[in-house]
């Protein structure tokens, strides 16, 4: 670990309140992501993926809300922080790109003027100014005739299109922080690429951390250099890219990697069948005892499903939450 | 681009309109008050009188220009308080939600359960008849409607994501209310508020009747419109001009109000005819 890093998230628990009851649906989550890295987090539907994202920056709604842990932005305390300062935050420092291009831009406006918001929002900079800035920003996340294009609406622009709108709309006040939920999903596969190399080229000439949030193994694979792996609400696995393909130590981990698809001259010497993790996520109200991974493992002994494992380290910067690991 | 018929006529008409009442002193033909001359009451339309006279002998042509000056002021003034006050309740009730919504609520249903109209009455009866004090029992009297309109778009724009975006990308409350959410509600609100307009207009002509709102012998064309009734039968262009104006008036309204909303979507305005 270098100097202070950007981010800290210690042992952060979300809660899920129904009815008189409370049940967590993210608990004990660590993971620190250092100024300019590219962290990934991966995890299926529902494993709490994009409430951490959202508890990061202090938008959990009723009836989610923070327990225990903390989270430190650049050393400050993100709950300490009063709600008006939290707002300045956001969208500054930290910004975020979501899952639906579609749905993200205001229909009523010149996308040009929704960038140009931003600046007069966060930098007080007056509309004219900001609306020069905007067709800057636009070029640089290459809209092609940007000039142009700024005095688009939303519907005239293809997904691929409102998507680089998303994005410089978030790279406008040059944050620290981009955290980008499923930011292809909606996308084809080729404007898939195209995103992901903009948002790695623009982070890295800017200096900007991305944390990425994805279903996607593969695509995680193609952008970041430490990967963390979601289940159930926990982290379960925390490695270096490489070692998570080569050798994952996560019952749940070496399933999603044996799930993915191999191409090419991979494909002809490996093994030619997908194999899927059996079982469905248990339900947030009804998280099993002791390892919550154990009624889908295949390596889960008796001690799995009494006792909830806790946090191992692993050579070369990792750490794994199982009994079994190896 | 295509022809937009009814904003054309609905804006050409209201502003035909707008202007017999502005230029009203330099068209009419006499004095709408002194102008009454008994030797010349109920006289038919003709070329003298080209709207003919009424039980007074007054020439109704003049009075209804004068007429439109009150009218389309307490039309336009009074809905335009109303409108404010409800899109201001009702985009904040809908998007703060909790107890400010309930209150809000509360307010909005407390006020469709007493018709306006008696509300408008209770506050003249306090108040002293005149313009001033028709323009703040029409105003206060008759935003419930607009308020709930904006409540329920407020609340089906709020899950939108943009607006999630947007809190996301640390725009202030008032701020997204203002730049996210009234834009894309403005449609129905000017599509009611024009209709409002309209019940404005002959709203004040009721309490006019009632001797609560403009009294004689000024003239609004509510007024007229009550004077007019007994002599309907013998006499029916004493009613059918003024009545003719607040038709023409209200129609031009709701043309326009139209004619707004559509230029208002962005996306009806460059898809192709």
């Amino acid at each position: 670990m270098t100097s202070a890093p950007l981010l800290e998230v210690e042992g952060l628990g979300i809660n899920l309140a129904l009815g008189s009851r409370m049940f967590p649906a993210v608990s004990d989550v660590s993971f620190t992501i250092q100024r300019g890295e590219t962290y990934g987090l991966v995890g299926e539907s529902g494993c709490g993926k994009s409430i951490t994202a959202l508890s990061l920056i202090g938008l959990l709604k009723h009836p989610l809300g923070l327990g225990a842990g903390k989270i430190r932005f650049k050393g400050q305390e993100i709950q300490a922080l009063p709600a008006e300062d939290l707002r300045k935050l956001r969208g500054a420092s930290i910004s975020m790109i979501f899952q639906e291009p579609m749905t993200a831009l205001n229909p009523l406006k010149a996308v040009g003027r929704q960038i140009a918001e931003m600046f007069v929002l966060h930098q007080g900079k007056d509309w004219a100014a900001a609306e020069r800035l905007a067709v800057e920003a636009l070029d640089s996340v290459r809209v092609p005739a940007a000039a142009r294009r700024a005095k688009d609406y939303p519907h005239q622009l293809s997904g691929g299109m409102r998507q680089r709108v998303m994005i410089a709309i978030a790279l406008a006040c040059g944050p620290d922080l981009l955290l980008a939920d499923e930011p292809t999903t909606a996308l084809d596969v080729t404007v898939q690429a195209e995103i992901l190399e903009l948002i790695r080229e623009l982070s890295a000439e800017k200096g900007t951390a991305v944390l990425l949030i994805s279903h996607d193994l593969g695509l995680i694979a193609n952008m970041c250099a430490r990967v963390g792996v979601m289940y159930a609400g926990r982290l379960v696995e925390e490695r270096p890219l490489g070692e998570i393909f080569r050798t994952p130590s996560h019952p749940y981990t070496a399933g999603l990697v044996a799930s993915l698809p191999l191409l090419g001259a991979r494909a002809a010497k490996g093994r030619n069948r997908l194999r899927e993790i059996e079982g469905v996520v248990p339900p947030v109200t009804d998280f099993p005892v002791g390892c919550r991974f154990a009624p889908r493992c295949h390596a889960a002994s008796e001690i799995c499903n009494r006792i909830d494992p806790t946090e191992t380290a692993l050579g070369g910067n990792g750490r794994v939450r199982c009994h079994h690991h190896g | 681009m295509r022809f937009r018929a009814n904003l054309w006529i609905g804006g050409g008409l209201f502003a035909i309109v707008v202007a017999g009442g502005v230029l009203a002193p330099w068209l009419a033909h006499s004095d709408p008050v002194m102008g009454a001359n008994l030797m010349n009451a109920e006289i038919p339309p003709g070329r003298e009188f080209w709207f003919g006279t009424d039980v007074q002998g007054r020439d109704i042509y003049s009075r209804v220009l004068y007429g439109a000056q009150i009218s389309l002021t307490i039309g336009v003034l009074s809905q335009l308080i109303n409108t404010v006050i409800g899109v201001c309740l009702g985009v904040s009730a809908g998007y703060w939600g909790g107890w400010w919504d309930d209150l809000v609520s509360g307010l909005t249903n407390m006020m469709l359960a007493i018709p306006s109209l008696v509300f408008a009455l209770a506050i003249m009866a306090i108040l002293s008849p005149g313009l001033i004090s028709l323009l703040i029992a029409l105003g206060l009297t008759n935003w419930s409607y607009t308020c709930r309109l904006s409540r329920a778009a407020t609340l089906s724009v709020k899950t939108q994501g943009y607006v999630q975006a947007a809190k996301i990308l640390g725009y202030s409350d008032i701020r997204i209310m203002l730049t996210q959410v009234l834009p894309n509600i403005l449609g129905p609100i000017i599509v009611i508020g024009t209709l409002g307009m309209g019940g404005a207009i002959l709203a004040e002509a009721a309490l006019s009747f009632l001797g609560l709102g403009i009294r004689p012998p000024f003239p609004s064309w509510g007024s007229m419109l009550s004077d007019a009734r007994d002599h309907i039968t013998i006499a029916p262009w004493i009613s059918i001009f003024p009545g003719l104006a607040i038709f023409i008036t209200v129609l031009a309204l709701n043309l326009l109000g139209d004619g707004l909303r559509d230029i208002l979507d962005p996306q009806a305005r460059t898809r192709s005819p």
